[in-house]
């Protein structure tokens, strides 16, 4: 049993509620599962039960919300089963559609703010360096921990929101300093020179991190030293769908890996993981199922969420013949409307393109024609589509997905 | 305690009997339990088609992403998820899926850590009673 602090047994004995004590009871034995010594306080809470998995779903949340809960720090909400703003969009059974419907305003109800996107760290709520929080969403949590250096562990359904609800969080795993040393030394000895872009060396970086680490913390020494936020949101995702990874240092590029020694906390690596430039683009290779030429459904953009600095290289890509297969780019509200705002989300759909936003097209069922391949730049797309939506996929650069849909087939540009 | 019997800890309480069943690999719930029926259907586990509703479901350790809660928690609302889990590692993920079943639908499916000694003979019963106390359990093998 953990030590309760006086907070604590506050929430437990409902003095803070009937939700808090429902929520503190299910913590307490929850950190017993984990072996979690006692709680501490979290400064916001990201939540991943907006999406349907079925009757529990709701009815959890609704005894939540029958108890009177209010979310005690800011709570951010992850994508949910329909596209709220563009309702015309989902095409799955009915019931399911307002379930899910149902589901997100539900978690409104509880004081969540309304976010609807897999990438919290690209609203006002991006947490600060060192904050200890208590986020789900695989990719969420290992771009918190390690591009940002705030602090959680891989929380998940019912646990997310019971923190939320009381605003504590068990002490175990990732809160803790000396769990978020680097064990696994990742070497990149050469990228290939005919990639121009930092992009798809974070992506094989982040596939073969994913396969090969578990659950060890890598440091990644080598990367292109121009990778930005979004490549490194690529890498993360990436090594979240392929394995376990909640946290990678980029020795240069990380908060908490200025040097090797400094990301390995002055200990030496378990193993050392050595890649070349054939390695990377064998990695890159893997990920399409289909060939150059392969005739496409559509292309798939924005998994995660795209920025807003994604969609400013996507801008001018669009000047030129209007796409010939369906193009969706998945992105928040908060970005909608700034590309509102700047006028370009008329452009976007002008030049044929479908702008999705509170869900994403590989959780829902959206993508009206999936009779042929799928093409998107995105490592983690390609690496669930198969699976999730049983179709053959293509992965690509940002250029080339767009000279694709143009094509209605797969275009390399670099041979 | 009863003569013959074995000690836990206990992770979710309850009590419940069944027979047992021992997973061969780890799964993942989410993706590899159908809540609907009962049965394993990650095509790549190798007692996928298998039924595991009503059994006392012996697995090393869990495995796969935190949405296993909610399955987890589904199949016992559906009354098609195992009586009772015994594991030899604790797992967060399967443990909140019982708890959450509790105390939504007061149908326990509890959940116990077994000693690494005592896991031949529990693997071998044909049959296991479990009753998990606060804290403390205890499994016995019956029939």
């Amino acid at each position: 049993m953990p030590a309760l602090a006086e907070a604590d047994r506050a929430l437990l004995s409902g003095q803070e509620g009937e939700a808090a004590r429902f929520a503190m009871g299910l913590l307490v034995r929850f950190a017993e599962a984990v072996g979690a010594p006692d709680f501490i306080d979290a400064e916001a809470a990201h939540i991943d039960g907006c999406l349907y998995h079925g009757e529990v779903s709701l009815d959890f949340v609704e005894h939540c919300v029958r108890l009177g809960g209010r979310v005690r720090v800011p709570t951010t909400l992850n994508v949910g089963s329909v596209d709220l703003i563009h309702p015309e969009l989902f095409r799955g059974e009915p019931g399911l559609g307002s379930a899910g419907a149902r589901l997100m305003r539900a978690h409104e109800e509880l004081g969540c703010v309304p976010t609807f996107t897999c990438a919290p760290y690209q609203t006002i709520f991006r947490p600060r360096f060192g904050a200890q929080i208590a986020w789900a969403e695989s990719n969420a949590i290992v771009f918190a921990n390690s591009v940002i250096g705030a602090r959680t562990n891989r929380y998940g359904d019912f646990i997310d929101l019971c923190c939320a609800l009381t605003g504590r969080v068990p002490r175990y795993g990732l809160h803790l300093t000396e769990n978020r040393r680097a064990r696994v030394l990742v070497e990149i000895e050469a990228c290939p020179p005919e990639w121009e872009e930092a992009g798809p060396a974070c992506i094989a970086v982040g596939h073969v991190i994913g396969r090969r680490c578990g659950e060890r913390v890598p440091a990644i020494l080598g990367l292109p030293m121009d990778a930005t936020e979004d490549d490194l949101k690529a890498l993360g995702a990436v090594a979240a769908s392929s394995g376990a990874v909640a946290l990678f240092h980029a020795v240069g590029l990380t908060p908490e890996a200025p040097t090797v020694e400094a990301a390995f906390q002055g200990h030496p690596p378990e193993e050392i993981i050595r890649l070349g430039a054939d390695d990377l683009r064998a990695t890159v290779r893997s990920l399409s199922t289909v060939a150059e030429g392969a005739p496409l459904a559509a292309v798939s953009l924005g998994t995660p969420h795209f920025s807003l600095a994604e969609f400013s290289r996507l801008m001018p890509l669009l000047d030129g013949a209007r796409a010939t297969v369906d193009v969706y780019v998945n992105t928040s509200r908060d970005v909608l409307e700034a590309l509102e705002e700047r006028g370009w989300a008329e452009r976007i759909r002008r030049a044929g393109i479908t702008l999705v936003v509170d869900t994403c097209t590989y959780v829902t069922a959206i993508m009206r024609d999936l009779g042929g391949a799928i093409m998107t730049n995105s490592g983690k797309m390609a690496y669930y589509a198969p699976g999730n939506l049983g179709v053959e996929i293509a992965f690509g650069s940002l250029a080339e997905c767009i000279a694709s849909a143009r094509a209605g087939r797969v275009v390399r540009l670099t041979p | 305690m009863r003569p013959g019997s074995l000690s836990a800890r206990t992770l979710a309480p309850g009590a419940a009997e069944g027979p047992v069943f021992v997973l061969a690999e780890p799964l993942s719930f989410w993706g590899g339990l159908d809540a609907a029926s009962g049965r394993i259907i990650d095509r790549w586990h190798p007692q996928q088609g298998q039924s595991l509703a009503g059994t006392v479901l012996l697995m090393r350790a869990g495995r796969g992403s935190s949405s296993g809660s909610s399955v987890l928690a589904e199949a016992i609302r559906r009354r098609t998820a195992p009586c009772a889990i015994v594991l030899l590692t604790a797992d967060a993920i399967v443990t909140t899926g019982a708890l959450v079943a509790r105390e939504l639908y007061g149908t326990a499916c509890p959940v116990v850590l077994a000693e690494a000694r005592d896991w031949l003979a529990i693997t071998a019963a044909p049959r296991l009673a479990i009753e998990a106390g606060e804290g403390q359990a205890t499994l016995w093998s019956v029939g």
